[in-house]
Protein backbone atom coordinates (compact mmCIF):
# COMPACT_ATOMS: atom_id res chain seq x y z
CA UNK A 1 0.00 0.00 0.00
CA UNK A 2 1.00 3.42 -0.74
CA UNK A 3 2.31 6.02 1.97
CA UNK A 4 -0.30 7.91 2.73
CA UNK A 5 -2.49 5.05 2.94
CA UNK A 6 -0.34 3.78 5.38
CA UNK A 7 0.12 6.83 7.29
CA UNK A 8 -3.57 7.09 7.50
CA UNK A 9 -3.91 3.46 9.02
CA UNK A 10 -1.27 3.85 11.87
CA UNK A 11 -2.85 7.61 12.76
CA UNK A 12 -6.10 5.34 13.00
CA UNK A 13 -4.54 2.35 15.00
CA UNK A 14 -2.77 5.27 17.24
CA UNK A 15 -6.01 7.29 17.52
CA UNK A 16 -8.33 4.03 17.59
CA UNK A 17 -8.09 2.22 21.56
CA UNK A 18 -7.95 5.67 23.67
CA UNK A 19 -11.33 7.07 21.05
CA UNK A 20 -13.11 3.33 21.23
CA UNK A 21 -13.58 3.55 25.25
CA UNK A 22 -13.85 7.45 25.80
CA UNK A 23 -16.94 7.40 23.14
CA UNK A 24 -18.13 4.90 24.97
CA UNK A 25 -17.96 5.46 28.35
CA UNK A 26 -18.41 9.86 27.89
CA UNK A 27 -19.95 10.67 24.44
CA UNK A 28 -22.93 7.90 24.10
CA UNK A 29 -24.48 8.11 27.93
CA UNK A 30 -24.03 11.92 27.91
CA UNK A 31 -26.10 11.79 24.26
CA UNK A 32 -28.05 9.44 25.82
CA UNK A 33 -28.67 11.47 29.11
CA UNK A 34 -29.97 13.62 26.86
CA UNK A 35 -32.29 12.29 25.15
CA UNK A 36 -33.88 10.85 28.38
CA UNK A 37 -33.94 13.87 30.15
CA UNK A 38 -37.15 14.73 28.24
CA UNK A 39 -38.67 11.41 28.84
CA UNK A 40 -40.45 9.42 31.41
CA UNK A 41 -37.57 6.92 31.21
CA UNK A 42 -37.66 4.55 34.40
CA UNK A 43 -33.91 3.77 34.51
CA UNK A 44 -34.18 0.49 32.70
CA UNK A 45 -35.19 -0.20 29.80
CA UNK A 46 -36.39 2.11 26.39
CA UNK A 47 -39.60 0.05 26.34
CA UNK A 48 -42.49 2.12 27.38
CA UNK A 49 -40.50 5.15 27.55
CA UNK A 50 -42.65 8.12 26.03
CA UNK A 51 -41.34 11.58 25.45
CA UNK A 52 -42.57 14.24 27.87
CA UNK A 53 -40.60 17.44 26.54
CA UNK A 54 -39.90 20.15 28.96
CA UNK A 55 -41.83 18.32 31.89
CA UNK A 56 -38.90 17.20 34.09
CA UNK A 57 -37.31 20.32 33.72
CA UNK A 58 -40.51 22.44 34.70
CA UNK A 59 -40.76 19.82 37.55
CA UNK A 60 -37.23 20.50 38.87
CA UNK A 61 -37.32 23.82 39.08
CA UNK A 62 -40.48 23.63 41.38
CA UNK A 63 -39.13 21.07 43.50
CA UNK A 64 -38.05 22.97 46.59
CA UNK A 65 -35.05 20.26 47.99
CA UNK A 66 -33.92 20.49 44.47
CA UNK A 67 -33.98 24.31 43.96
CA UNK A 68 -32.37 24.76 48.16
CA UNK A 69 -29.35 22.11 46.62
CA UNK A 70 -28.88 24.25 44.23
CA UNK A 71 -28.19 27.45 46.07
CA UNK A 72 -26.37 25.65 48.88
CA UNK A 73 -24.35 24.89 46.58
CA UNK A 74 -23.92 28.27 45.24
CA UNK A 75 -23.12 29.48 48.75
CA UNK A 76 -20.51 26.30 49.21
CA UNK A 77 -18.40 27.44 46.25
CA UNK A 78 -19.00 30.88 46.91
CA UNK A 79 -16.98 30.94 50.03
CA UNK A 80 -14.83 27.75 49.05
CA UNK A 81 -13.56 30.03 46.38
CA UNK A 82 -12.51 33.25 48.68
CA UNK A 83 -11.31 30.87 51.14
CA UNK A 84 -9.60 28.92 49.44
CA UNK A 85 -7.85 30.72 47.26
CA UNK A 86 -7.01 33.54 50.28
CA UNK A 87 -5.83 30.90 52.14
CA UNK A 88 -3.58 29.24 49.24
CA UNK A 89 -1.96 32.10 47.98
CA UNK A 90 -1.44 33.20 51.82
CA UNK A 91 0.24 29.22 52.23
CA UNK A 92 1.88 29.93 49.03
CA UNK A 93 3.60 33.28 49.59
CA UNK A 94 4.43 32.13 52.89
CA UNK A 95 6.57 28.91 51.52
CA UNK A 96 7.91 30.70 48.63
CA UNK A 97 10.37 33.20 51.34
CA UNK A 98 13.68 31.45 51.60
CA UNK A 99 13.68 30.41 55.03
CA UNK A 100 14.58 26.69 56.77
CA UNK A 101 11.45 24.50 56.82
CA UNK A 102 10.14 26.19 53.94
CA UNK A 103 9.87 23.23 51.98
CA UNK A 104 9.07 20.85 54.51
CA UNK A 105 6.04 22.98 55.50
CA UNK A 106 4.96 22.89 52.03
CA UNK A 107 4.79 19.23 52.20
CA UNK A 108 2.58 19.38 55.22
CA UNK A 109 0.21 22.12 53.96
CA UNK A 110 -0.27 19.72 50.68
CA UNK A 111 -1.31 16.84 52.48
CA UNK A 112 -4.42 17.12 53.25
CA UNK A 113 -5.11 16.88 49.41
CA UNK A 114 -3.63 13.35 48.97
CA UNK A 115 -6.15 11.72 51.92
CA UNK A 116 -9.34 10.83 49.80
CA UNK A 117 -12.51 13.23 50.49
CA UNK A 118 -14.58 10.15 52.00
CA UNK A 119 -11.97 9.68 54.65
CA UNK A 120 -11.37 13.36 55.60
CA UNK A 121 -15.26 13.30 56.06
CA UNK A 122 -15.17 11.11 58.66
CA UNK A 123 -12.11 12.62 60.27
CA UNK A 124 -14.24 15.87 60.46
CA UNK A 125 -16.88 14.11 61.81
CA UNK A 126 -15.00 12.61 64.70
CA UNK A 127 -14.02 15.93 65.34
CA UNK A 128 -17.26 18.05 65.60
CA UNK A 129 -19.05 15.28 67.10
CA UNK A 130 -17.12 14.69 70.03
CA UNK A 131 -13.86 16.89 70.17
CA UNK A 132 -16.32 19.96 70.03
CA UNK A 133 -18.28 18.46 72.54
CA UNK A 134 -15.61 17.98 75.29
CA UNK A 135 -14.14 21.63 74.09
CA UNK A 136 -17.40 23.27 75.15
CA UNK A 137 -18.34 21.35 77.83
CA UNK A 138 -14.91 21.92 79.61
CA UNK A 139 -14.14 25.62 78.28
CA UNK A 140 -17.81 26.51 79.11
CA UNK A 141 -18.51 28.02 75.63
CA UNK A 142 -21.25 25.38 74.98
CA UNK A 143 -22.45 28.09 72.62
CA UNK A 144 -19.61 27.91 70.15
CA UNK A 145 -18.50 24.51 70.71
CA UNK A 146 -21.35 21.87 70.52
CA UNK A 147 -21.91 19.03 67.60
CA UNK A 148 -22.26 21.30 64.57
CA UNK A 149 -23.44 18.70 62.74
CA UNK A 150 -26.72 18.76 64.88
CA UNK A 151 -27.58 21.83 63.59
CA UNK A 152 -27.90 23.37 59.90
CA UNK A 153 -26.44 25.86 59.59
CA UNK A 154 -23.47 24.66 61.33
CA UNK A 155 -23.28 21.89 59.84
CA UNK A 156 -22.89 23.92 56.30
CA UNK A 157 -19.72 25.62 57.59
CA UNK A 158 -18.88 22.45 59.01
CA UNK A 159 -18.63 21.26 55.31
CA UNK A 160 -16.95 24.64 54.12
CA UNK A 161 -14.56 24.19 56.73
CA UNK A 162 -13.03 20.60 55.59
CA UNK A 163 -13.38 21.46 52.11
CA UNK A 164 -10.86 24.16 52.14
CA UNK A 165 -8.80 22.39 54.75
CA UNK A 166 -8.53 20.24 51.99
CA UNK A 167 -8.37 22.41 49.15
CA UNK A 168 -6.34 25.05 49.99
CA UNK A 169 -3.21 22.61 49.44
CA UNK A 170 -3.64 21.93 46.01
CA UNK A 171 -4.11 25.89 45.00
CA UNK A 172 -1.26 26.92 47.05
CA UNK A 173 0.86 24.52 44.72
CA UNK A 174 -0.93 26.60 41.75
CA UNK A 175 0.25 29.81 42.82
CA UNK A 176 4.07 28.61 43.95
CA UNK A 177 4.58 28.18 40.43
CA UNK A 178 2.97 31.15 39.14
CA UNK A 179 5.39 32.91 42.59
CA UNK A 180 8.27 31.23 41.18
CA UNK A 181 7.41 31.84 37.79
CA UNK A 182 8.25 35.51 38.37
CA UNK A 183 11.63 36.33 36.61
CA UNK A 184 13.79 37.33 39.33
CA UNK A 185 15.10 40.37 37.18
CA UNK A 186 11.69 41.92 38.05
CA UNK A 187 11.18 42.36 41.40
CA UNK A 188 15.02 43.24 41.71
CA UNK A 189 14.29 46.47 39.15
CA UNK A 190 11.57 47.17 41.21
CA UNK A 191 13.31 47.06 44.47
CA UNK A 192 16.32 49.36 43.02
CA UNK A 193 13.54 51.82 42.03
CA UNK A 194 12.35 52.17 45.57
CA UNK A 195 8.84 49.83 45.38
CA UNK A 196 8.29 48.07 49.44
CA UNK A 197 6.79 44.91 49.78
CA UNK A 198 3.26 46.19 49.48
CA UNK A 199 4.06 48.07 45.97
CA UNK A 200 5.75 44.88 44.85
CA UNK A 201 3.07 42.65 45.72
CA UNK A 202 0.59 44.91 44.01
CA UNK A 203 1.76 46.00 41.18
CA UNK A 204 4.24 43.25 40.42
CA UNK A 205 3.39 39.72 41.66
CA UNK A 206 -0.83 40.44 41.83
CA UNK A 207 -1.07 41.19 37.70
CA UNK A 208 1.84 38.78 36.56
CA UNK A 209 0.11 35.85 38.54
CA UNK A 210 -3.72 36.35 36.99
CA UNK A 211 -3.18 33.36 34.69
CA UNK A 212 -2.67 31.26 38.03
CA UNK A 213 -5.83 32.85 39.46
CA UNK A 214 -7.51 31.71 36.63
CA UNK A 215 -6.31 28.29 36.97
CA UNK A 216 -7.17 28.88 41.10
CA UNK A 217 -10.63 30.19 40.25
CA UNK A 218 -12.04 27.38 37.73
CA UNK A 219 -10.27 24.78 39.88
CA UNK A 220 -12.07 25.12 42.88
CA UNK A 221 -15.24 26.33 41.28
CA UNK A 222 -15.78 23.10 39.59
CA UNK A 223 -14.32 21.27 42.06
CA UNK A 224 -17.18 22.81 44.75
CA UNK A 225 -19.77 22.40 42.61
CA UNK A 226 -18.98 18.76 42.35
CA UNK A 227 -17.85 17.79 45.81
CA UNK A 228 -19.81 14.48 47.47
CA UNK A 229 -17.20 12.46 49.19
CA UNK A 230 -17.33 14.90 51.84
CA UNK A 231 -20.44 15.64 51.90
CA UNK A 232 -21.61 11.97 52.23
CA UNK A 233 -18.69 11.52 55.15
CA UNK A 234 -19.57 14.18 57.28
CA UNK A 235 -23.23 15.03 57.21
CA UNK A 236 -24.87 12.78 54.56
CA UNK A 237 -27.25 15.64 54.15
CA UNK A 238 -27.88 15.65 57.57
CA UNK A 239 -29.50 16.71 59.97
CA UNK A 240 -32.48 15.99 58.16
CA UNK A 241 -31.44 16.87 54.48
CA UNK A 242 -30.73 20.02 55.05
CA UNK A 243 -26.86 20.49 54.20
CA UNK A 244 -26.91 18.11 50.87
CA UNK A 245 -25.52 19.69 48.36
CA UNK A 246 -26.00 19.38 44.48
CA UNK A 247 -24.49 15.90 43.32
CA UNK A 248 -26.04 14.10 46.80
CA UNK A 249 -29.43 15.25 45.81
CA UNK A 250 -28.72 14.02 42.34
CA UNK A 251 -27.66 10.69 43.32
CA UNK A 252 -30.44 10.49 46.08
CA UNK A 253 -33.21 11.38 42.84
CA UNK A 254 -31.99 8.39 40.95
CA UNK A 255 -30.52 6.03 43.20
CA UNK A 256 -32.97 6.49 46.34
CA UNK A 257 -36.54 7.60 45.31
CA UNK A 258 -35.53 5.80 41.54
CA UNK A 259 -36.82 8.79 39.53
CA UNK A 260 -34.10 8.29 36.71
CA UNK A 261 -35.32 10.80 34.21
CA UNK A 262 -35.64 13.95 37.07
CA UNK A 263 -32.33 12.99 37.83
CA UNK A 264 -30.89 13.05 34.93
CA UNK A 265 -32.31 16.13 33.93
CA UNK A 266 -31.22 17.60 36.88
CA UNK A 267 -27.79 16.69 35.68
CA UNK A 268 -28.33 18.24 32.87
CA UNK A 269 -28.83 21.89 34.56
CA UNK A 270 -26.07 21.11 36.37
CA UNK A 271 -23.97 20.56 33.63
CA UNK A 272 -25.24 23.60 31.93
CA UNK A 273 -24.57 25.89 35.40
CA UNK A 274 -20.89 24.40 35.20
CA UNK A 275 -20.64 25.35 31.57
CA UNK A 276 -21.59 28.70 31.44
CA UNK A 277 -19.40 29.52 34.58
CA UNK A 278 -16.48 28.01 33.31
CA UNK A 279 -16.50 29.87 30.51
CA UNK A 280 -17.57 32.93 31.75
CA UNK A 281 -14.78 33.05 34.07
CA UNK A 282 -12.20 31.51 31.94
CA UNK A 283 -12.81 34.65 29.46
CA UNK A 284 -13.57 37.26 32.11
CA UNK A 285 -9.61 36.35 33.20
CA UNK A 286 -8.18 35.76 29.94
CA UNK A 287 -8.98 39.16 29.27
CA UNK A 288 -7.38 40.08 32.29
CA UNK A 289 -4.01 38.20 31.67
CA UNK A 290 -0.71 40.28 31.51
CA UNK A 291 1.41 38.74 29.16
CA UNK A 292 5.33 39.69 29.87
CA UNK B 1 18.96 39.45 65.97
CA UNK B 2 19.57 40.81 62.52
CA UNK B 3 16.84 42.17 60.86
CA UNK B 4 16.83 38.60 58.27
CA UNK B 5 16.81 36.74 61.30
CA UNK B 6 13.96 38.36 62.65
CA UNK B 7 11.67 38.03 59.85
CA UNK B 8 13.05 34.21 59.00
CA UNK B 9 11.71 33.72 62.99
CA UNK B 10 8.51 35.31 61.92
CA UNK B 11 7.92 32.90 59.02
CA UNK B 12 8.77 29.76 61.30
CA UNK B 13 6.49 30.60 63.78
CA UNK B 14 3.37 31.30 61.53
CA UNK B 15 4.25 28.62 59.56
CA UNK B 16 4.24 25.80 62.54
CA UNK B 17 0.92 27.39 63.58
CA UNK B 18 -0.73 26.79 60.06
CA UNK B 19 1.07 23.48 59.82
CA UNK B 20 -0.06 22.27 63.23
CA UNK B 21 -3.82 23.58 62.42
CA UNK B 22 -3.48 21.25 59.15
CA UNK B 23 -2.08 18.11 60.99
CA UNK B 24 -3.82 18.36 64.25
CA UNK B 25 -6.83 16.40 62.73
CA UNK B 26 -4.69 13.77 61.58
CA UNK B 27 -3.07 13.70 65.30
CA UNK B 28 -6.78 13.38 66.89
CA UNK B 29 -7.63 10.41 64.94
CA UNK B 30 -4.07 8.54 65.74
CA UNK B 31 -4.51 9.30 69.04
CA UNK B 32 -8.12 8.49 69.49
CA UNK B 33 -7.45 4.97 67.97
CA UNK B 34 -5.56 3.05 70.74
CA UNK B 35 -7.86 4.38 73.65
CA UNK B 36 -10.52 2.73 75.51
CA UNK B 37 -13.90 3.82 75.49
CA UNK B 38 -14.09 5.94 78.38
CA UNK B 39 -10.54 7.19 77.67
CA UNK B 40 -12.08 8.81 74.56
CA UNK B 41 -15.13 9.96 76.35
CA UNK B 42 -12.84 11.79 79.28
CA UNK B 43 -10.88 13.63 76.48
CA UNK B 44 -10.43 13.32 73.08
CA UNK B 45 -7.26 15.46 72.77
CA UNK B 46 -5.25 13.15 74.87
CA UNK B 47 -2.79 11.08 74.54
CA UNK B 48 -3.58 7.37 75.24
CA UNK B 49 -2.44 6.06 78.63
CA UNK B 50 -1.18 2.61 76.82
CA UNK B 51 -1.08 1.60 73.68
CA UNK B 52 -3.41 -1.17 72.48
CA UNK B 53 -3.13 -2.01 69.08
CA UNK B 54 -6.31 -4.46 69.21
CA UNK B 55 -8.65 -1.75 67.70
CA UNK B 56 -6.27 -2.30 64.65
CA UNK B 57 -6.42 -5.60 64.40
CA UNK B 58 -9.94 -5.48 64.10
CA UNK B 59 -10.11 -3.14 61.86
CA UNK B 60 -8.07 -4.82 59.65
CA UNK B 61 -10.31 -7.62 59.77
CA UNK B 62 -13.78 -6.31 59.72
CA UNK B 63 -12.50 -3.81 56.57
CA UNK B 64 -11.05 -6.78 55.28
CA UNK B 65 -8.20 -4.12 54.54
CA UNK B 66 -5.64 -6.54 52.77
CA UNK B 67 -8.04 -7.69 49.86
CA UNK B 68 -8.84 -3.99 49.63
CA UNK B 69 -6.00 -2.77 49.37
CA UNK B 70 -4.82 -5.77 47.05
CA UNK B 71 -8.17 -4.25 44.95
CA UNK B 72 -7.46 -0.37 44.68
CA UNK B 73 -3.77 -1.67 43.73
CA UNK B 74 -4.92 -3.83 40.96
CA UNK B 75 -7.53 -1.06 39.44
CA UNK B 76 -4.98 1.95 39.84
CA UNK B 77 -2.10 0.30 38.45
CA UNK B 78 -3.81 -1.26 35.50
CA UNK B 79 -6.05 1.82 34.68
CA UNK B 80 -3.00 4.03 34.97
CA UNK B 81 -0.98 2.03 32.97
CA UNK B 82 -3.52 1.91 30.42
CA UNK B 83 -4.11 5.69 30.85
CA UNK B 84 -0.31 6.87 30.18
CA UNK B 85 0.18 4.68 27.31
CA UNK B 86 -3.33 5.05 25.22
CA UNK B 87 -3.38 9.23 26.10
CA UNK B 88 0.37 9.74 25.19
CA UNK B 89 -0.55 7.69 21.48
CA UNK B 90 -3.63 9.47 21.22
CA UNK B 91 -1.87 13.24 22.21
CA UNK B 92 1.39 12.45 20.15
CA UNK B 93 -0.68 12.11 17.05
CA UNK B 94 -2.98 14.64 17.84
CA UNK B 95 0.23 17.04 18.03
CA UNK B 96 1.88 15.99 14.79
CA UNK B 97 -0.98 15.33 12.08
CA UNK B 98 -1.98 18.00 10.96
CA UNK B 99 -6.00 17.49 8.95
CA UNK B 100 -9.64 18.62 10.21
CA UNK B 101 -10.31 15.59 11.52
CA UNK B 102 -7.34 15.10 13.74
CA UNK B 103 -7.77 18.86 15.14
CA UNK B 104 -12.00 17.82 15.17
CA UNK B 105 -10.91 15.11 17.56
CA UNK B 106 -9.07 16.93 19.83
CA UNK B 107 -11.32 19.96 20.25
CA UNK B 108 -13.59 16.61 21.23
CA UNK B 109 -11.30 15.55 23.82
CA UNK B 110 -10.96 19.02 25.10
CA UNK B 111 -14.55 20.53 25.10
CA UNK B 112 -15.94 17.07 27.04
CA UNK B 113 -13.63 17.96 30.21
CA UNK B 114 -16.47 20.53 31.24
CA UNK B 115 -18.65 17.32 31.75
CA UNK B 116 -18.86 16.22 34.93
CA UNK B 117 -19.41 13.07 35.75
CA UNK B 118 -22.69 13.16 37.52
CA UNK B 119 -24.22 14.30 34.03
CA UNK B 120 -23.16 10.73 32.79
CA UNK B 121 -23.47 8.53 35.33
CA UNK B 122 -27.03 7.48 35.19
CA UNK B 123 -27.17 6.53 31.67
CA UNK B 124 -23.45 5.20 31.70
CA UNK B 125 -24.77 2.49 34.37
CA UNK B 126 -27.45 1.54 32.83
CA UNK B 127 -25.70 1.16 29.21
CA UNK B 128 -22.77 -0.45 30.65
CA UNK B 129 -24.93 -3.13 32.32
CA UNK B 130 -26.00 -3.76 28.70
CA UNK B 131 -22.31 -5.28 28.16
CA UNK B 132 -22.41 -8.74 29.54
CA UNK B 133 -21.20 -12.65 27.57
CA UNK B 134 -23.01 -14.56 29.89
CA UNK B 135 -21.91 -17.52 28.09
CA UNK B 136 -18.59 -16.74 29.52
CA UNK B 137 -20.06 -15.18 32.83
CA UNK B 138 -18.38 -11.51 31.76
CA UNK B 139 -20.31 -8.15 32.61
CA UNK B 140 -18.97 -4.76 32.67
CA UNK B 141 -20.88 -3.84 35.86
CA UNK B 142 -19.52 -5.32 39.41
CA UNK B 143 -16.41 -6.36 37.62
CA UNK B 144 -12.68 -5.16 37.95
CA UNK B 145 -12.50 -4.87 33.91
CA UNK B 146 -15.67 -2.61 33.79
CA UNK B 147 -14.29 -0.79 36.43
CA UNK B 148 -11.07 -0.10 34.85
CA UNK B 149 -12.72 0.92 31.63
CA UNK B 150 -14.51 3.66 33.39
CA UNK B 151 -12.08 4.86 35.22
CA UNK B 152 -10.01 4.98 31.78
CA UNK B 153 -12.64 6.25 29.54
CA UNK B 154 -12.97 9.88 32.26
CA UNK B 155 -9.27 10.12 32.79
CA UNK B 156 -8.24 10.27 29.09
CA UNK B 157 -9.43 13.66 28.18
CA UNK B 158 -7.36 15.57 30.87
CA UNK B 159 -4.36 13.35 30.14
CA UNK B 160 -4.27 13.68 26.48
CA UNK B 161 -4.57 17.34 27.36
CA UNK B 162 -1.41 17.14 29.17
CA UNK B 163 0.66 15.27 26.80
CA UNK B 164 -0.65 17.16 23.66
CA UNK B 165 0.89 20.84 26.13
CA UNK B 166 3.56 19.18 26.41
CA UNK B 167 4.45 17.70 23.42
CA UNK B 168 3.86 21.08 21.27
CA UNK B 169 6.94 22.58 22.60
CA UNK B 170 8.98 19.81 21.77
CA UNK B 171 11.24 19.66 17.95
CA UNK B 172 9.85 17.28 14.99
CA UNK B 173 13.16 17.33 14.54
CA UNK B 174 14.19 14.05 16.06
CA UNK B 175 11.61 11.85 14.40
CA UNK B 176 11.90 13.16 11.33
CA UNK B 177 15.41 11.78 11.74
CA UNK B 178 14.49 8.65 12.84
CA UNK B 179 12.34 8.63 9.58
CA UNK B 180 15.46 9.14 7.79
CA UNK B 181 16.68 6.54 9.04
CA UNK B 182 13.96 4.08 8.34
CA UNK B 183 12.34 3.78 11.18
CA UNK B 184 8.64 2.90 11.27
CA UNK B 185 5.71 4.75 13.60
CA UNK B 186 5.77 2.64 16.26
CA UNK B 187 9.53 2.53 16.39
CA UNK B 188 9.66 6.16 16.42
CA UNK B 189 7.36 6.37 19.25
CA UNK B 190 8.37 3.45 21.68
CA UNK B 191 12.58 4.49 20.88
CA UNK B 192 12.24 8.68 20.63
CA UNK B 193 9.05 10.20 21.57
CA UNK B 194 7.91 8.46 24.65
CA UNK B 195 11.11 8.69 26.44
CA UNK B 196 11.09 12.36 25.84
CA UNK B 197 8.12 12.58 27.27
CA UNK B 198 9.46 11.40 30.71
CA UNK B 199 8.38 14.32 32.98
CA UNK B 200 4.76 15.01 32.07
CA UNK B 201 4.19 10.73 32.04
CA UNK B 202 5.19 11.42 35.83
CA UNK B 203 2.45 14.02 36.24
CA UNK B 204 0.17 11.92 34.11
CA UNK B 205 0.78 9.17 36.37
CA UNK B 206 0.53 10.64 40.37
CA UNK B 207 -2.50 13.01 39.49
CA UNK B 208 -4.47 9.73 37.59
CA UNK B 209 -3.03 7.64 41.04
CA UNK B 210 -4.31 9.75 43.38
CA UNK B 211 -7.44 10.26 41.67
CA UNK B 212 -8.12 6.59 41.10
CA UNK B 213 -7.44 5.45 44.44
CA UNK B 214 -9.26 7.87 46.24
CA UNK B 215 -12.08 7.30 44.07
CA UNK B 216 -15.88 6.43 46.07
CA UNK B 217 -18.10 7.10 43.44
CA UNK B 218 -17.99 5.44 40.72
CA UNK B 219 -16.66 2.25 42.34
CA UNK B 220 -19.44 2.16 44.71
CA UNK B 221 -21.99 2.67 41.68
CA UNK B 222 -20.09 -0.13 39.70
CA UNK B 223 -18.90 -2.80 42.52
CA UNK B 224 -22.20 -4.14 44.12
CA UNK B 225 -19.75 -7.44 45.16
CA UNK B 226 -18.43 -7.29 48.55
CA UNK B 227 -15.09 -8.80 47.59
CA UNK B 228 -14.30 -6.54 44.97
CA UNK B 229 -14.34 -3.57 46.75
CA UNK B 230 -11.68 -0.81 47.00
CA UNK B 231 -10.59 0.99 50.04
CA UNK B 232 -13.01 3.88 49.80
CA UNK B 233 -15.67 1.75 49.82
CA UNK B 234 -14.44 -0.94 52.35
CA UNK B 235 -14.07 2.05 54.55
CA UNK B 236 -17.28 3.53 53.69
CA UNK B 237 -18.96 0.27 54.80
CA UNK B 238 -16.97 -0.25 57.63
CA UNK B 239 -17.52 2.74 59.25
CA UNK B 240 -21.23 3.00 58.85
CA UNK B 241 -21.18 -0.20 60.63
CA UNK B 242 -18.87 1.10 63.75
CA UNK B 243 -19.50 4.40 63.85
CA UNK B 244 -20.47 4.41 67.41
CA UNK B 245 -16.66 2.98 68.28
CA UNK B 246 -15.10 5.53 67.53
CA UNK B 247 -11.65 3.96 68.69
CA UNK B 248 -12.05 1.17 66.09
CA UNK B 249 -13.40 3.50 63.68
CA UNK B 250 -10.22 5.87 64.08
CA UNK B 251 -7.95 2.93 63.74
CA UNK B 252 -9.71 2.10 60.47
CA UNK B 253 -9.52 5.32 59.19
CA UNK B 254 -5.88 5.08 60.09
CA UNK B 255 -4.80 2.24 58.59
CA UNK B 256 -6.60 3.65 55.11
CA UNK B 257 -4.23 6.58 55.43
CA UNK B 258 -0.55 4.71 56.22
CA UNK B 259 -0.33 3.61 52.46
CA UNK B 260 -1.09 6.93 51.38
CA UNK B 261 1.20 8.90 53.65
CA UNK B 262 4.06 5.98 52.75
CA UNK B 263 3.87 6.69 49.14
CA UNK B 264 3.55 10.30 49.83
CA UNK B 265 6.76 10.30 51.94
CA UNK B 266 8.36 8.00 49.47
CA UNK B 267 7.65 10.26 45.99
CA UNK B 268 6.43 13.65 47.73
CA UNK B 269 9.03 15.97 45.41
CA UNK B 270 7.46 14.11 42.35
CA UNK B 271 4.06 14.26 43.74
CA UNK B 272 4.32 18.15 44.39
CA UNK B 273 6.43 18.85 40.98
CA UNK B 274 3.92 16.68 39.12
CA UNK B 275 0.60 18.51 40.57
CA UNK B 276 2.34 22.14 39.85
CA UNK B 277 3.22 21.37 36.31
CA UNK B 278 -0.29 19.45 36.05
CA UNK B 279 -2.09 22.74 37.29
CA UNK B 280 -0.18 25.21 34.80
CA UNK B 281 -0.91 23.57 32.21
Amino acid sequence: MNRKTKKRLVTGMFLFPALFIFVNVVIIPFVMGLVYSFTDWDGFSLVGTNFVGLENYIRIFKEEKFVNSFMLSFKFTFLNVILVNVGGLALALLVTQKFKGAKFLRAIYFMPNLIGGLILGFIWQFIFSNLFVQLGEKLGLTNIFFDWLDDPDRAFWALVIVGVWRMSGYVMIIYIAAIQNIPNTVIEASKIDGANVWQRFRSIMLPLMVPAFTIGLFFTVSNSFKQYDINLALTNGGPYGTTELITMNIYNTAFSHHQYALAQAKSIIFFVVIMVISVLQVSISKRKEVEM
Amino acid sequence: MSKENKKHLLFNIIGWVMALLTLYPIYIMIVNSFKGRSEIFADVTALPSTYSFEYYTKAIDKMNFLKAFGNSLFVTAVSVIIIVILSAMSAWVLVRVKSKGITAIFYLYVVTMLIPFQSVMIPLTQYMARWKIDAINFSMMNSFWGLIFMQIGFRLSFSIFLYHGFLKSVPVSLEEAAMIDGCNHWQIFYKIVFPIMKPITTTVAILNVIAIWNDYLLPSLVLVNPELRTIPLSTFYFFGEFTIQWNLAMAGLVITIIPVIIFYIICQKNIIEGAISGAVK
